[in-house]
């Protein structure tokens, strides 16, 4: 079986994984990251949504081997010293989940739109999470929260949303790269 | 999370609090069913038949059984003895046909998704692994799907032993019941008669957290955890069905990712199970995949409904005649058959119809069973009504609120006894309206139309009128016997003071996104005058909270909630003679207030939170008292509460393509008294997005073989965040007047209403074309074959599968055995 | 649901990744960004023995010119492309159209090239690829060659890919300074195209100089709309002009009957949305 080291949630995992086990799979059997969770096999509910490497993906649809050498962060790292996220007191604070099962990738999501443009308005909120199937709210509380969150963490607002600070840190490097290649052009 | 600040002058009912809920939510400390490992356990996989109707033939398990990690392989067969009939709680008539109803099919299968086979082994993988090896034949038996031609006489049948596949006839004529008049002499007499058919769509209930269950046997109870909405009646049919000792099992519905009718269900799988890990003795857990709920999960709605409304010339409507087909699917589950009878009572809705006849013939087909889904036969009867008062409206010419108004129930005419014999408490419809209206911007929006149609504007708006009631709170436990119901719909609550002061509630209800904790706790705090964050809510275990009838139906405030204000008064009671004895004063001089006990006319009292430890200590209680400050409550309600709203729709339909646009949605219901407004604005929400999903988007589709081909969210559309509108909703109040608290229900409220709403706007936007309706989902593709049908004057083409082109006035509802309302 | 046991190699060069293919024979399936293989994988409708992902191959990935050519790896992600400043600068209807597919975080892991093999009817990327007449560069055991993107797109979900080739980039002539627009139509937001139309046009001098249009969902493969494109030279980019060359879209069609849409109401959507399209782009 292959031998993988992911960066899972600031701690470094190394385990051995069938080829065909899931991101999701390896993060809920293996390491007990029960936080995220599934919710379709076609990956389109995006109740799974992880980021890696600082964007956001559906852990159903990522195999753990492609995860090798990586950085993944779930729900769980969000909050710290028993603080909230200011994305999670928002959707605390706007009513924003009720089962509460979508929330996990609902707020994983929340985070990559706003690391993509942080000051969106209402229609690109709904846009930036189409992806992401909720269906106990209607998402008229989900956008009241992003847009909330958006203000809240608005101030020296940047792309990395992992943290519960007010000031965020610098995107990881592998994306910095990521970018440098598309806006360098060299492959 | 920090708690709101406590503002002392502010009472808890009718406050906003945040959830108590949201804390592990928000952070991924989850309890799903799936989340949970025990010591030992197996993974479960079930096989499902692939075809519609067959008969086995032959199974072979055995390179099944030699696949890695396999425990055991197990087919229908193996446990016919064992899995019992899975239940109906619901036998509408008395001579209703039933067929057996197998956890696992023996010798037939009747629809695809049916269960045939389940693999144990070590893992999911290895347990999904040997579900291919496992090797079926079938041979093919005729495939009945078309709810209409599976009425008729001469239809190949579903279940053989039964001799046909009408399950029953309900009936309820107001001139029999002696509620109203004759329908027959108000249509022959009619000065303008309107009839229609319209199609109920079967729906998914589409809740995100597939179900999951999780069977450990190897305590001194059979524990079962599942993802269900009914953990206290699961727990009593696991004993009727298995015929196990019911004191020998324990439920328990952890955290539970929504349900909305679609985990009231004693399903398959937990029969399945519980078998499998008996048999092996070791704890077993079965998850599915969206792909198994879509297909074996059951579905909801599924009606085709025959309305004939007769009316004078002034809008006042004169009779109503409702006959439907439900399809039942294969087989009847926990309440299926019950499920259009829900709505029977409900077709005259807000209106006072002086005549009103009701007809619905159950029909089964080879196709996954229906049963619950949010509103359950409600929703079905809000829609035909409400379609029918816009389309009487469009015969005179007339305004569709007008229209409504000169029939509804006036504000000083309650209580008002309904034609189908129900009593409305309560309600204000004028309000609502005149509420709904101004926020709309109604008159404008009217001009604007009228501009649109006379530039012939591409893009055409369209205005959508729904105005609703429901009966909620299911159900006193009276009329559900009436309605020959399996069980009573009373509700338990055990509230119990702490020696340190502290609260605990125990429910009977068991939430899964509805907020319990927070509204209990509200509700608590409130009647014994603890702080909030003092009240601990305890459900969904058979262990600590022993009795209750669980969550849905809008029932869990209006029945739940009102049994936790008896608990608590029983509390305070008996705190009331405890404090007596311990100030030395009669219990009669002793005023309660602010949770302390204040002896009337002194400076002298105690708070019930010092009575909670002198009731704990017991070293000096007064005479027949017990120790402890505990009380208990069972609450059977006297009648149903009747939510009420009205919802207006403004819709662009885009003429070129069909596509259909929600420009405007306002919507303003009375739903009582309010514990948790930013809770009830939540459920509002969440209605209106299933509402008009319904409308607009979502429908079970099967092909000629009986395959669903809507059996992934890639198929069935289930609308995210950028394919809905923003909501603006109100609410006025009056209370309801057979409960203490007032309150009234509103889990269903939102996805009763919207879906005649947009439809109504959709057909109002092309009706200066002709077009008289558009089946649901309305897709633009359906909108613009309607569209072009009108202009060319042809009538509405009929869709493989079933459109109405065929719908024939006598086979499909031919009487079957008629049960009869009683 | 979980996939079928299958091998897993990840090779770091694209002649690697041929030999791995050249191996198997019949038995691989090629793993880009996974966003179509591993729903496919996990409902088991496809059982491969072995996958080879091309993820670890740095070749495959970015964007870059080459000349009057724009070039986009295979293997970099939609959200790549359609953040690119090349691509939105020569190939904005490539931009354009890879914004709509499916949703965002699928466009994180999706590849460019991935959709394009994929070849799914209903994929939004060959028809702005075909209208655009890109090349696709093909790797195999005996070396590279370029396939126009005519006579990539074969049939439904079936490329001129031999199952030993992948598909390491693609070829797009710069189309600097022309306007563009993909009009998707579709029931839901993540939903697949019932009908596409990919346009892009070159106005110069108050008339449209040259237009390339493609149309999404019309056949088993993309259609190239020529009548359209043929009726528009020489037009002023008018409302009236798009609408008189959209009665041209459905020439060389042939749209299916689906659950999403039945074939003549696709064609009627075709010419609906060329003219909007074409409105758009020019708008």
């Amino acid at each position: 079986m292959p031998r993988i080291t992911v960066d899972v949630d600031g701690i470094t995992c190394t385990d051995e994984v069938q080829p065909r086990t899931l991101l999701v799979q390896y993060l809920r059997d293996q390491l007990g990251k029960v936080g995220t969770v599934v919710g379709c096999d076609t990956s389109n509910c995006g109740a799974c949504t992880v980021h890696m490497d600082g964007h956001s993906v559906k852990s159903c649809s990522v195999l753990a081997v492609q995860a090798d050498g990586h950085e993944v962060t779930t729900v769980e790292a969000l909050s710290q010293d028993g603080r909230l996220h200011p994305m999670q007191q928002a959707f605390h604070d706007n009513h924003a989940l009720q089962c509460g099962f979508c929330t996990p990738g609902m707020i994983m999501q929340a985070l990559d739109l706003l690391a993509e443009n942080p000051e969106p308005d209402d229609e690109q909120i709904r846009e930036g999470l189409e992806g992401n199937l909720c269906r106990c709210t209607g998402y008229q509380n989900i956008v009241r929260a992003v847009r909330e969150a958006s203000q809240r963490m608005r101030a020296g607002a940047g792309p990395a949303m992992e943290h519960s600070g007010e000031t965020p840190a610098p995107r990881t490097s592998t994306e910095q790269t990521a970018q440098q290649r598309v806006a360098g052009g060299q492959s | 999370m920090t708690a709101t600040p406590v503002s002392p002058s502010e009472p808890e009912l009718g406050r906003a609090r945040k959830r108590k809920e949201d804390a592990r939510l928000v952070t991924g400390r989850t309890r799903w069913t799936d989340n949970m490992t025990v010591p030992g356990m197996l993974h479960m996989a079930v096989l499902r038949s692939p075809v519609a109707h067959a008969r086995i033939t032959s199974i072979d398990t055995s390179e099944a059984r030699r696949m890695p990690g396999v425990h055991a392989v197990v087919t229908g067969s193996d446990i016919a003895g064992q899995q019992g009939s899975l239940p109906c709680a619901w036998p509408i008539t008395e001579d209703m046909k039933a067929p057996a109803a197998p956890a696992m099919a023996v010798d037939s299968v009747n629809f695809a998704g049916e269960a045939v086979a389940m693999v144990a082994a070590r893992s999911a993988a290895e347990a999904r692994d040997a579900l291919d090896a496992i090797d079926i034949d079938y041979e093919d038996l005729d495939v009945v799907l078309d709810i209409e031609s599976a009425a008729r006489d001469d239809s190949p049948l579903v279940h053989e032993e039964l001799g046909t596949n009408r399950n029953a006839t309900w009936t309820f004529d107001s001139a029999e019941a002696g509620t109203g008049g004759d329908v027959d002499r108000a249509l022959r007499d009619a000065e303008i008669r309107v009839d229609r058919t319209f199609r109920q769509q079967r729906l998914i209930p589409s809740f995100m957290e597939p179900r999951s269950v999780l069977a450990d046997p190897t305590g001194e109870q059979y524990t079962m955890w599942s993802a269900t909405q009914v953990p206290h009646i699961l727990r009593t049919m696991l004993a009727m069905t298995l015929g196990k000792p019911e004191h020998k099992i324990r439920v328990i519905a952890p955290d539970v990712g929504g349900g909305f009718g679609g985990k009231l269900q004693v399903t398959p799988e937990e029969i399945l199970t519980f078998l499998l890990a008996e048999r092996l003795g070791r704890p077993v857990k079965w998850t599915e995949s969206r792909s198994e709920t879509m297909v074996s999960g059951h579905h909801g709605r599924d009606q085709v409904q025959r309305l004939s409304l007769a009316a004078r010339s002034d809008g006042t409507v004169t009779g109503l005649d409702v006959k439907l087909l439900a399809d039942m699917g294969a087989y009847l589950r926990l309440v299926t058959p019950g499920i259009p009878i829900l709505g029977a009572l409900m077709f005259n809705s807000i209106y006072k119809f002086p005549a009103y006849r009701f007809s619905c013939t159950n029909v089964f087909t080879n196709k996954t069973p229906t049963d619950a889904y949010r509103g359950a036969g409600r929703p079905e009867a809000t829609f035909a009504i409400e379609r029918m008062m816009d389309e009487l409206a469009a015969e005179l010419d007339m305004d569709p609120v007008e229209v409504r108004r000169r029939n509804w129930i006036g504000h000083d005419e309650f209580p008002h006894t309904t034609v189908a014999g129900l009593t409305y408490d309560s309600g204000n419809y004028e309000v609502a309206t005149d509420r709904a209206m101004e926020m709309f911007g109604y008159q404008r929006l009217r001009d604007e139309q009228l501009r649109r149609r006379q530039t012939g504007d591409p893009v055409q708006l369209g205005i959508g009128v729904s105005t609703f009631t429901e009966m909620c709170g299911l159900a006193p436990s009276r009329v559900l016997g009436s309605l020959s119901y399996g069980a009573g719909g009373w509700e338990n609550s055990q509230v119990r003071v702490l020696p340190t002061g502290k609260v605990e509630v125990v429910t009977g209800t068991s939430p899964h996104g509805q907020s319990h904790v927070t509204a209990w706790s509200q509700i608590v705090a409130d009647r014994l005058g603890v702080p909030f964050e003092d009240v601990e809510v305890l459900h969904g275990d058979t262990q600590s909270s022993p009795r209750g009838l669980d969550t849905y139906g809008s029932r869990s405030l209006t029945v739940g909630g009102v049994a936790a204000v008896h608990a608590s008064d029983k509390v305070i009671d008996k705190a009331r003679r405890i404090a007596a004895h311990m100030l030395e004063c009669s219990s009669d001089d002793l005023d309660f207030s602010g949770g302390r006990f204040a002896v009337r006319g002194t400076d002298k009292g105690m708070a019930i939170t010092d009575v909670a430890l002198a009731a704990f200590t017991a070293h000096d209680l007064p005479e027949g008292v017990e120790p402890n400050l505990d009380a208990e409550a069972n609450y059977d309600p006297e009648n149903f509460s009747f939510p009420h709203g009205t919802h207006l729709c403004a819709a662009e339909v885009d003429t070129e393509t069909g596509a259909v646009r929600i420009r405007s949605y306002v919507c303003v219901d009375d739903v009582g008294s309010v514990v948790n407004p930013m809770i009830v604005e939540g459920q509002v929400h969440g209605g209106l997005a299933q509402g008009i999903a319904q409308a607009l988007y979502e429908e079970a589709v099967y092909d000629d073989d009986g395959t669903l081909t809507t059996a992934t969210f890639a198929d069935y559309l289930v609308p995210s965040a950028a394919d809905l509108p923003e909501f603006h909703t109100d609410r006025t109040r009056t209370d309801a007047t057979s409960n203490p608290l007032g309150v009234k229900g509103v889990g269903e409220a939102g996805t009763i209403a919207s879906t005649p709403a947009v439809v109504n706007a959709v057909v109002d936007a092309l009706r200066h074309y002709g077009v008289t309706d558009v089946r649901m989902p309305c897709s633009p593709q359906r909108v613009w074959r309607a569209l072009s049908d009108a202009r060319s004057g042809s009538s509405t083409r009929s869709e493989s599968g079933g459109g109405l082109g065929s719908m024939d006035d006598g086979g499909g509802f031919a009487a079957g055995s008629h049960g009869g309302a009683r | 649901m979980i996939p079928a046991e299958f091998e897993y190699v990840a090779p770091s060069t694209v002649e690697e990744a041929v030999q791995a293919l050249d191996r198997a024979g019949d038995d691989a399936k090629v793993l880009a960004g996974g966003q179509s293989l591993l729903p496919v994988l996990r409902m088991r409708m496809a059982d491969p023995g072995l996958v080879v992902d091309l993820g670890g191959i740095p070749e495959a990935r970015g964007v870059r010119e080459d000349g009057d050519t724009l070039v986009i790896g295979a293997m970099t992600s939609h959200h790549e492309v359609m953040r690119s400043e090349l691509v939105r600068g020569h190939a904005e209807l490539v931009a354009l159209a890879t914004r709509t597919v499916a949703d965002p975080q699928v466009r994180h892991r999706g590849t460019f090239g991935g959709s394009l093999a994929h070849a799914d009817p209903a994929g939004d990327l060959p028809a702005p690829v075909l209208a655009m007449d890109a090349e696709m560069v093909v790797a195999g055991p005996s070396g590279r060659r370029t396939v126009p993107a005519a006579e990539f797109f074969v049939d439904y979900f079936t490329t001129a890919l031999d199952s030993n080739e992948v598909l390491v980039e693609v070829r797009i002539p710069k189309y600097t300074g022309w306007r563009a627009h993909y009009e998707k139509f579709n029931r839901v937001a993540q939903a697949w195209s019932v009908v596409g139309v990919a346009a892009t046009v070159l106005v110069r001098d108050g008339a449209v100089a040259r237009a390339r249009v493609g149309l999404t969902n019309m056949g088993a493969t993309p259609v190239r709309a020529h009548g359209v494109e043929r009726a528009l030279v020489g037009s002023p980019p008018t409302e009236e002009a798009f609408r008189r060359a959209a009665v041209h879209a459905t020439e060389g069609t042939q749209a299916g009957s689906d659950a999403s849409a039945e074939a003549d109401y696709r064609e009627h959507l075709a010419e609906v949305l060329t003219g909007r399209a074409l409105a758009t782009a020019c708008g």
